[in-house]
């Protein structure tokens, strides 16, 4: 799982079946230093999360489980809004 | 699975629902002489690590649902053990990390 920073939303009217009524969101990953890290990515939100917001996402194919028992075809999912989060220095 | 070490911790009320309960901390990813390798990563905790720690992390989505103990769980990141030392051999003789 990463952090990252919602920077707007997609919309897309032909789409998988799965895929309908669920939110498409863009996604800035951040490193814990709240950098941006790596390239921007589109991930489907299971949390109800909005722009602006700080969230952590999973990757891979665990990334359908939070929709269980439909399995639409995504490979990033947001699974959790970040309240806050301490770093070492 | 990889060696990293705990740089944080994470707090989320609003998260899914599998994942209530579960402790959630930022770890950086180590190379075998302990400088940072790439991007930190969020793991569920499953064995008690706290911040400055040394840990084993498995990357896989199974793995990490079973370092839970829940099925069909939305994670892909678990750390399931506390480093106590690491020893590898290099030409020059054997390095250990506390």
């Amino acid at each position: 799982m990463q952090l990252a920073r919602v920077m707007g939303e997609v919309v897309a009217t032909i789409k998988d079946p799965n895929l309908i009524g669920s939110k498409l969101l863009v996604l800035q990953p951040i490193a814990g230093s709240g950098e941006p890290v790596g390239r921007t990515l589109v991930a489907l939100d299971s949390v109800g999360a909005g722009v602006g917001e700080h969230v952590f996402f999973v990757r891979g194919r665990e990334a359908a489980f939070p929709f269980y028992p439909a399995e639409p075809p995504t490979d990033a999912s947001i699974v959790g809004i970040v309240d806050h989060w301490n770093m070492e220095k | 699975m990889l060696i990293a070490r705990v740089v944080g911790t994470v707090v989320s009320t609003q998260k899914n629902r599998k994942l209530e309960g579960a402790k959630l901390l930022l770890v950086q990813p180590l190379t075998l002489d302990e400088q940072p390798r790439g991007v930190t990563l969020l793991a569920i905790d499953s064995v008690g690590a706290g911040v400055g720690e040394k840990v084993l992390v498995v990357i896989e989505g199974k793995a990490a649902g079973d370092a839970l103990g829940r099925k069909a769980a939305a994670v892909d990141a678990a750390i399931i053990g506390i480093i106590d030392a690491v020893s590898y051999y290099e030409a020059s003789g054997t390095i250990t990390h506390g």
